[in-house]
């Protein structure tokens, strides 16, 4: 009968406040062996409350050490696995020599009992096996350089096959992505790049002052924002905000195995998913790289006005003469760079997600740390390159 | 004991669900009733689109209900959600929902280790008890969700919404996209279960043998309210279009092959 009453308690805690049946032992107290008996309610939403588990389990530890203890578990009023987990976790894994039980707990405790096996023990670290993951990342970093300068061929191998046949490229695609990438990217952009333009328009004239050489700042400005902060900021930004997407986007339709549904239709996901991107961000980062340059002038021509009284006048006079044609030429070329490569690194992120959370997370971060850097990197390069151009 | 014994488990009196706003209003709900009382195994039917799944989710407070009240256990479905709520509900989602960052062991002693009392080797004997009672082997407890077979999914989620002994076991589709054995071993697991937890169980489900060989009782979805309801037998006999192609069509015939010949039509009122 107290078998069929028992699982109805969760409907019975809504007149009794839970507080009124945690689960205790009562010690009989006219003899140290006369035994305990458990009362109250022996689950797991019991055992999860903090002053309910501590009280407990000071007591139950007590009494793990006598074995020859006599238990009554009759009157407790309901008894869930979890409640008798802790109870055989409590008798060391084997039943006492007396226990008063109900058939329906003793039949889900022999059920704990028999299933309560030690758990796969997960491998333990050694020596070894360091020195084999450290082998492994190496040929993992090894394989990834392949696999990156495999999308590059790819790439060029696409183009061609798209100059070959324009009228059956993803030009909708390639619009799309134009317009995500490029254009929602602009107050951004914009905005960065005028207060970059402010902030250093304002530390320049401090110095500039102290050498009355505060007509300098057009020269200073001009060279440092077009030649090289503008692009730079404009493909860190892109790289945060459409490397990112690129990788979820691509990431999530290989968790949800629409990769497999393309390739299996004969479609390539180069020519179908690489290349739009990487045009669109071919095309889309010049022009941005621009309008940030614009952006943060117009911020520095602000600044050099309210700080050292250039007029905006002076300011554009100066400029063609301070900044040649050809660093504007770098600048676009650099942009078109970074673009095609912050489109290609977050492509190969996505497509090497594994179909879980955390490997999609750790792709994304992957993606943008990469591209940065590499944007940073190739930056490097181009001012080697061009170091004879334009100044 | 008496009066608490007659306390529905589920209890939703008018419901409207509705989604949208203004023109693009569509109403999935329109005033539907319905009660689950404890130990029952009820079956959800309908033509897809028919808001069973909606259903479950008012009764996890997933959705909000637009009129009407929907009670689970005696408190505002709204409320479910709180903390220890896997000791109220446990929920198989369709798709399984296992946390892919955790392996099975992880997944299914999530709920206890997140009470943050009891010890750690507690919560591990705890998941495994529950991981072997579903069937599966103490070898199967390091493996992650991307390793599994949609079968194993399927007990792995059941093994995590039984955790901690919940009352009321939801389940959306248990035997979808199982083959006809393993959904037979489902079925079984699910009776044993029933039987040995006194569980009260809701399920969705299109499929004809899964709902013959387990439901007590099955509800019928359709024209947004609940149209027949009962024992099998008896809602399959019901004179509505929909309950005709879908019980009395060809699998439904072979499904409920053991219980023809058909008795005369008996119509709800």
């Amino acid at each position: 009968m107290r078998n069929a009453v028992r699982p109805l308690s969760p409907f019975i805690s809504r007149h009794l406040p839970i507080e009124e049946s945690p689960p205790r032992v009562v010690r009989d107290a006219s003899s140290p062996s006369a035994g305990v008996r458990l009362e109250g309610r022996w689950t797991s939403a019991q055992l999860g409350i903090r002053q309910v588990w501590r009280s407990l389990d000071a007591e139950l530890k007590q009494l793990a050490g006598r074995p020859d203890q006599r238990w009554d578990l009759a009157s407790i009023e309901q008894l869930d696995h979890v409640g008798a987990q802790l109870l055989w976790a409590t008798w060391g894994r084997r039943w006492p020599q007396q226990v008063d039980a109900t058939d329906s707990q003793r039949s889900m405790l022999e059920r704990v009992g028999r299933f309560s096996v030690e758990s796969p023990a997960e491998p333990a670290f050694s020596v070894m096996r360091g020195i084999d993951s450290l082998g492994r990342r190496v040929m993992e970093a090894l394989e990834q350089a392949r696999a990156l300068t495999e999308m590059i061929g790819q790439l060029a191998l696409d183009v061609m096959r798209l100059l070959r046949k324009p009228g059956t490229g993803p030009w909708r695609d390639i619009s799309g992505h134009l317009y995500q990438m490029g254009t929602t990217a602009l107050p951004i952009t914009a905005l960065v790049g005028f207060l970059i333009g402010v902030v250093l328009a304002y530390l320049m004239s401090m110095q500039l002052r102290q050498y009355g050489a505060e007509s300098f700042i057009v020269n200073i400005l001009g060279i440092s924002l077009v030649r090289e902060l503008g692009p730079l900021l404009a493909a860190i930004l892109v790289a945060g905000r459409s490397g990112s997407a690129i990788t979820a986007q691509i990431g999530v339709m290989r968790v949800t195995e629409e990769l497999d549904a393309m390739r299996v239709m004969g479609i390539s996901h180069g020519f179908r998913l690489v290349m739009p991107r990487s045009l669109a961000l071919a095309v889309a980062m010049p022009l941005i790289g621009v309008w940030t340059i614009l952006a943060s002038l117009a911020g520095g021509m602000l600044a050099a006005d309210l700080a050292m009284n250039i007029t905006p006048a002076y300011f554009v006079n100066a400029l063609p003469q301070a900044v040649s044609l050809p660093n504007l030429g770098i600048a676009v070329l650099k942009s078109m760079v970074f673009g095609v490569l912050i489109a290609l690194i977050g492509c190969h992120y996505g497509m090497r997600v594994e179909p879980n959370t955390e490997s999609l997370g750790k792709g994304t971060t992957a993606s943008v740390v990469t591209s940065i850097t590499v944007v940073i990197l190739v930056d490097a390069l181009f001012a080697i390159v061009f170091r004879n151009v334009g100044i | 004991m008496a009066p608490d014994m007659e306390q529905p488990v589920v209890r939703i009196e008018g419901l409207v669900t509705a989604f949208g706003e203004g023109r693009r209003r569509v109403v999935i709900h329109d005033h539907l009733a319905l009660t689950v009382t404890r130990g029952e195994i009820l079956s959800l039917v309908g033509g897809s689109g028919t808001g069973k799944t909606v259903l479950l989710r008012q009764m996890l407070g997933l959705e909000t209900p637009a009129e009407g009240t929907v009670e689970v256990l005696g408190e505002p479905a709204a409320q479910m959600g709180r903390r220890g709520a896997s000791s109220r509900v446990g929920m198989l989602f369709q798709q399984g929902a296992l946390f892919s960052a955790f392996n099975v062991l992880d997944n299914v002693a999530f709920a206890l280790r997140e009470l943050g009392t009891l010890p750690t080797s507690l919560a591990r004997d705890a998941a495994m008890v529950k991981l072997q009672m579903v069937g599966l082997k103490p070898a199967d407890a390091l493996k992650m969700p991307s390793d599994l077979s949609g079968g194993m999914i399927k007990r792995v989620a059941l093994a995590r919404a039984l955790v901690m002994d919940p009352p009321l076991l939801l389940l959306d589709e248990p035997t979808a996209g199982l083959d006809p054995s393993a959904s037979d071993d489902f079925c079984d697991l699910l009776r044993s279960l029933h039987q040995e937890l006194g569980l009260t169980v809701i399920m969705v489900t299109h499929d004809l043998d899964t709902l013959f060989a387990l439901s007590t009782r099955v509800a019928v979805l359709a024209d947004r309210k609940v149209i027949a309801d009962g024992p099998p037998r008896d809602v399959a006999l019901v004179d509505h279009p929909f309950i005709h192609t879908y019980f009395q069509g060809e699998r439904g015939r072979r499904a409920m092959a053991p219980i023809s010949p058909f008795a005369p039509m008996a119509v709800k009122d």
